[in-house]
């Protein structure tokens, strides 16, 4: 094999493996699914009658509230979706004119809800739709914490089977070919639905057909990574509630970069801590021969030092042996001499 | 001091008093809880999904129980072997402190009953949480196993005490993986929602602070329970226990006061890395600066002076300061920062019953610590397993 035919075969491989894993990978950039569909919302065509409410609630049988639906004296108070209402209309003060904007789920391309959920109750379709399954929901409440739209709400009343409940971009009626409640029902057009990629292009060419009109930019088409829905605005959208500082980051990439130091620290610590943990048996040991070495040697030299003084007492008790036996010898040979001495004397004293 | 804690024969003692009537009043809110739903019991809201029981019961919880992995892994890989005598005091209130948490979950969860799901039939592994769930269970087992020998001695079953003894190294090496991870990835739940979440408190250091930070709310929570033990329990130490504590306080102080320092100097490094430096002329600022300055640098000073001229009564004081910031800390991650941009009438306040739930389970598990320290070879060796460590 050619060198250079197995590098091309190297880099191969590594491609594949990429594109494998592209979710995953950093530098792979999600655009939703290519014919999902959306909503483009224009505020300037909303008159605040709450028709998509009723719809809303008709079409997902949810209660009656307690207010009928063409009261509007609820729209002086600031309302938010709640488990049994999954759309609200709230009126803002701009320029002393009065100015509607509709809330609901937006359909995130990258939802945060999705990404949150320790189960996949949240699932992107390829209607565009962000679908909730409650069969699996354990009840954590991670998704509300996450949706930067503060969407998801929660049957806290319920004791045995809450669910979380939002907007569904009615997806059954969708796939039956059907507009969402909300849609169908609004009398003036403010409600557009379509392909993500035609909404886009209708939001363009309003705002390039009359610039006095409305504010140069398509809220969702990059906030938060994009959305399904969209909103034109002839106010800014900081003025109808709508966060201008969320930034197009998708949600799931906030918690990519943490996460991928979990296989780091799975791999790592064991390295560092039995590597510690060897340190310091390595010591104990060291410490520990070294106290022997220090024993032995200090045995060794106390023996030495005994057999030494040993040798010398013993040496000094010969010599001391010795000198009682010479000392005795010459004592016995002196007592010997003045004994023949005497003998002598006496012999010569008899003669 | 010795026999200040003496046994005492009256069963009814104010404090028995006072731990039967929070818990008689507590397995009332149980039930409501259970057959009336969350919102019956809680202010929790679709604006405020998480309340105290994860502000304070999960993050702070289980930050408090840091104790078990910081001891063990000074003692047997770090070869600390002086602490010894702080292990199963450790091992004790880390064990009952994971077990309460997930008691503790059960409340909060709205079908408490599928809390297996993400770890077996539906995992969801882009979720910080689903990290958190699989630490926590896995760390809960490694400190059953950890906690189980206290019994095997109690009812004399030597074999499977000396089978868990031998697994220790390994024990305490996972331990510490898996403390690492999901002391972290609780921090790690909140890099999701930069848009909630005020900007001095955010920031992609989280995993980091939590982590770092539950370091010294372990150690802190060693010195604070044995000094409590040592005034109220002291006829159940043995020698080691009394002698080797002044070394355990020091010590440990010495460790608290380095590792705050280090968390002191890394929160500046998170305001400095996104900039925040304009926001501490606030409200919030001042609040930040509360916590930094007030529950991280202050014990932090307080606890090199204790270690510093050998004092424990400051020492003391210095681990209340510290978990104290830690609670502090937690509950302006979870709660007080926490959706700062929301009128005040949409804010978060813990009703009455959701805080007596809580009081409820802390006093649940202090009763259970309490007679696990009385009944267990906890803060005495086991004469028939004398040095058999």
């Amino acid at each position: 094999m050619k060198r250079r035919t197995f590098i091309g075969m190297l880099t191969g491989a590594g491609a594949s493996l990429l594109a494998g894993s592209a979710t995953a990978g950093g530098t792979h950039h999600f655009t939703g699914y290519p014919d999902s569909y959306g909503v483009l919302f224009d505020s300037t065509k909303c008159i605040g009658c709450r028709k998509c409410e009723a719809a809303c609630n008709a079409v997902n049988e949810l209660p009656k509230p307690q207010l009928p639906f063409d009261d509007l004296s609820v729209l002086e108070n600031r309302r938010r979706t709640h488990h049994d209402t999954y759309t609200v209309v709230n009126k803002y003060e701009y320029d002393g004119k009065p100015v509607f904007r509709k809330i609901q789920c937006n359909h995130c391309q990258e939802p945060a809800c999705a990404s949150a959920c320790f189960v996949g109750a949240f699932k992107k379709e390829p209607t565009g739709a962000v679908s909730y399954d409650a069969s699996r929901c354990v009840g954590c409440r991670y998704c509300m914490i996450a949706c930067p739209f503060e969407i998801p709400t929660y049957e806290y009343h319920d004791p045995i089977t809450p669910r979380v409940r939002k907007c569904t971009f009615c997806q059954p009626r969708i796939l039956e070919g059907k507009l969402p409640g909300c849609v169908e029902s609004c009398p003036k057009g403010a409600l557009v639905f379509g392909r993500r990629d035609e909404l886009l292009r209708i939001a363009r060419e309003r705002i390039r057909k009359h610039p006095e009109r409305y504010v140069n930019h398509i809220y969702g088409e990059q906030e938060m990574g994009g959305t399904n829905w969209l909103y034109i605005s002839g106010v800014p959208f900081e003025a109808i509630g709508m966060r201008e500082d969320l930034g197009i980051t998708p949600a799931p990439q906030l918690t990519t970069g943490a996460l991928s130091v979990v296989p780091a620290v799975v791999g790592l610590w064991p390295l560092f801590l039995t590597g510690a943990y060897a340190i310091t048996k390595r010591k104990e040991q060291i410490a520990a021969e070294e106290r022997e070495q220090t024993v032995h040697r200090a045995v060794a030299e106390a023996e030495a030092e005994a057999a030494k003084k040993l040798a010398a007492a013993l040496e000094k008790a010969e010599r001391d042996k010795q000198a009682a036996i010479d000392r005795e010898v010459k004592k016995a040979l002196k007592e010997a001499e003045e004994a023949r001495k005497k003998a002598e004397a006496a012999s010569e004293g008899e003669e | 001091m010795a026999h200040v804690g003496a046994p005492s024969t009256k069963f009814w003692t104010p404090a028995n008093i006072l731990t039967a009537i929070i818990l008689v009043v507590g397995i009332v809110l149980t039930v409501k809880r259970f057959t009336m739903g969350i919102g019956s019991v809680s202010n929790l809201s679709d604006d405020n999904p998480w309340g105290i029981w994860i502000g304070f019961d999960l993050l702070c919880g289980v930050a408090l129980a840091a104790g078990g992995y910081t001891t063990t892994a000074a003692v047997y890989l770090f070869g600390m072997k002086k602490f010894h005598s702080a292990v199963r005091p450790a091992i004790t209130t880390a064990f009952l402190g994971y077990a309460f948490v997930v008691f503790a979950l059960l409340y909060d969860l709205g079908r408490y009953y599928r809390l297996p799901y993400p770890l077996t039939i539906y995992p969801g592994p882009t979720s910080f949480l689903f990290e958190v769930g699989l630490c926590v269970a896995l760390y809960l087992t490694v400190l059953a196993i950890e906690f189980s020998p206290f019994l095997w001695e109690v009812i004399g079953w030597a074999k499977i005490r000396h089978l868990v003894h031998k697994l220790t190294l390994a024990l305490t090496i996972f331990g510490v993986i898996l403390s690492t991870l999901h002391q972290s990835s609780l921090g790690g739940l909140y890099l999701i929602a930069p848009s909630k979440l005020h900007p001095l408190w955010y920031s992609i250091y989280l995993p980091l602070f939590f982590f770092i930070s539950s370091i010294p709310a372990g150690l802190s929570m060693v010195i604070l329970e044995g000094s409590l033990s040592h005034k109220y329990l002291a006829h159940k130490m043995d020698d080691e226990h009394h002698h080797g504590f002044s070394h355990v306080v020091l010590g440990f102080s010495k460790a608290a006061s380095v590792v705050l320092f280090a968390y002191f100097c890394m929160k500046w490094i998170g305001v400095a890395m996104d900039n925040n430096w304009s926001h501490l002329s606030t409200g919030w600022g001042w609040w930040f600066l509360v916590e930094v300055l007030g529950f991280v640098l202050l014990p932090c000073l307080l606890y090199a002076m204790a270690a510093r001229e050998k004092n424990e009564r400051l020492a003391f004081w210095a681990s209340v300061m510290t978990v104290a910031g830690i609670i502090l800390n937690r509950l302006n991650v979870s709660i007080i920062a926490f959706n700062w941009r929301l009128p005040a009438e949409a804010r978060y306040f813990p009703s009455v019953e959701e805080f007596l739930i809580t009081v409820f389970i802390v006093t649940l598990e202090i009763t259970i610590l309490r007679i696990c320290l009385n009944k267990l070879p906890i803060l005495y060796q086991h004469p028939q397993f004398r040095d058999a460590h």
